[in-house]
């Protein structure tokens, strides 16, 4: 479905990503898993096409995203759910989910599409007028979930939604997620949090300093020793 | 005590007309982040297009508002798009280049004006200029209270617009948070456009309203240039709520310096109370209505 070609990419004069390559099929859960500075949210902009790669294909489809400009990518169906939230803190929730269904088509089924969203997420259905930069962070994350899920996407892309999280709501996420994939839809998601991601995702990739070193089922990379040293401290 | 309504009214008046011209300045300055320096000039062109149309073709000044506000919204588009927005594609040691850029326009626009009407003044005479309306002793004078019903309902229009459509909706998203709206699939160079040209189009309402009770040359900009600035910084950069307040605030304040103090010094109260503003209340009105 999406898929990666030997793709260069960086901010100005510093290479952030090394002929990076990789796929996600239909209906699949893929994780990217590296440490900090290894290239994870990079890829996620590239793919929005937030930044241009130097060289390399980004292909949805039978779409090429780098060639798109980034406000057209949600329209393509791909909903980026962005590090940090970057909810409009200034707008109540209930603004903050319509802004999520702009294009036309979302945009004909947003009445059907919040009460699904509600349903989903029971706290934001109780904050609907309330402020979004007055929710607490784990709130904030739902409502970002709950605003790329607006636009009925065929993919979403989350980017470390884990972040800055209690371990208990962390895990609450990571089942909120869980659902979505059970929705059929198919997830793409950078995380720090590699123990308990590899264990619930389909197939995982490793990043190291931009380059892609490890590909695998999810299971079989919590048992690979290269795994286990660098991220699980075992 | 008379005296002191009767400065009261037309404070609030004329207060009316300057929200117009804040809401412009402050609607950009929140999406775009950059002090438009230009927009008193904008004023003054739109001005410039009302006088020509009543003076050529007859045509009333409150009827040339739908000839001034869409002429310069398109002005402000064009502004935006092929002399503003390039910039930001440039690397360079002033990150607020597109300020220097709006000074720029601004000089451009006031002296293309003076080259084409020469420097005079000039000035509207409608048969209803000084009609009085009066309510027991307190008079109000006609045009500044069309001028200030015309310029609520405009105001009330754009908040409809920023509350209740999408496109205004993207509009604020765009102000709050400009990498979220664009992966939500707001066009955000299209919503900067947009903005400018709505501020250009809220500036030319306020020149076109001011002009049967004020007069008008190529240089007349730079004043309100500079009002808009101090009713923006009065409100709190960027507050929409704010520039209303700031306006009257601002309206009132010239008229009560005009009355007690000295016609001469009016444009001192403004500047008095922007200085006390900025040492005291540096977040403006917005810290008191926090919108």
């Amino acid at each position: 479905m999406l898929r990666l070609e030997h793709v260069n990419a960086g901010y100005g004069d510093i290479q952030v990503l090394w002929d990076v390559s990789f796929r996600v099929k239909g209906n699949e859960f893929v994780v990217l898993v590296g440490a900090n500075g290894a290239g994870k949210s990079t890829i996620m902009r590239v793919i929005s096409s937030l930044i241009s790669p130097t060289s390399g294909e980004v292909w949805f489809e039978d779409q090429r995203l780098d060639q798109v400009p980034p406000y057209k990518i949600i329209d393509l169906g791909i909903a980026h759910v962005p590090e940090a939230r970057q909810l409009f803190p200034e707008m109540t929730v209930l603004e903050n989910l319509e802004l999520g269904s702009l294009s036309p088509k979302a945009k004909a089924h947003r009445k059907e599409t919040l009460k699904w969203v509600m349903e989903l997420f029971p706290r934001l259905n109780e904050r609907q007028k309330q402020l979004a930069g007055t929710l607490s962070g784990g709130e904030q994350q739902m409502c970002a979930i709950a605003r790329g899920l607006m636009s009925r996407p065929k993919m979403m892309i989350f980017d470390e939604p884990s972040l800055g999280l209690s371990p208990l709501l962390t895990q609450e996420i990571f089942r909120l997620v869980q659902r979505i994939h059970g929705e059929g839809v198919t997830l793409l998601m950078v995380e720090q949090n590699v123990k308990q991601t590899l264990a619930i995702c389909d197939r995982a990739y490793v990043l190291e300093n931009g380059r892609v070193v490890l590909e695998g089922k999810g299971k079989e990379l919590l048992e690979n020793e290269q795994v286990k040293q660098a991220f699980l401290g075992i | 005590m008379d005296v002191f309504i009767q400065t009261m009214v037309s404070g609030i008046l004329i207060g009316g007309i300057y929200a117009l011209v804040g809401l412009g300045m402050t609607l950009i300055m929140g999406v775009m982040r950059i002090i438009n320096l230009a927009h008193g000039q904008l004023m003054m062109v739109a001005m410039y297009i009302t006088f020509v149309l009543y003076e050529y073709f007859n045509i009333d000044p409150y009827f040339s508002l739908l000839v001034s506000m869409p002429a310069l919204f398109l002005l402000g588009v064009l502004i935006q798009k092929y002399l503003l927005n390039p910039l930001l594609r440039i690397e360079s040691i002033i990150p607020q280049n597109q300020i220097l850029m709006t000074v720029g326009v601004a000089m451009v626009l006031t002296e293309v004006m003076r080259f084409i009407f020469q420097s005079d003044y000039k000035s509207v005479k409608t048969p209803y200029s000084s009609a009085v309306l009066y309510i027991s002793s307190i008079a109000f004078n006609f045009p500044m209270l069309i001028a200030f019903g015309i310029a609520m309902l405009l105001t009330a229009g754009l908040f409809f617009f920023l509350l209740k459509t999408d496109t205004g909706k993207s509009v604020r998203a765009t102000a709050q948070n400009k990498d979220a709206a664009l992966l939500l699939g707001v066009n955000a160079e299209w919503i900067t456009q947009l903005t400018y040209g709505l501020g250009a189009a809220l500036a030319a309402a306020a020149g076109t309203l001011l002009l049967p009770i004020y007069y008008l040359y190529p240089d007349v900009g730079g004043p309100f240039t500079l009002k808009a600035f101090i009713i923006t910084v009065l409100g709190g950069l960027g507050s929409t709520v704010g520039a209303i307040m700031g306006g009257l605030v601002l309206g009132v304040a010239e008229s009560l310096g005009a009355t007690y103090i000295s016609m001469a010094l009016k444009d001192a109260v403004g500047m008095v109370i922007f200085v006390l503003v900025l040492v005291f209340m540096p977040g403006g009105l917005k810290t008191l209505t926090k919108v």
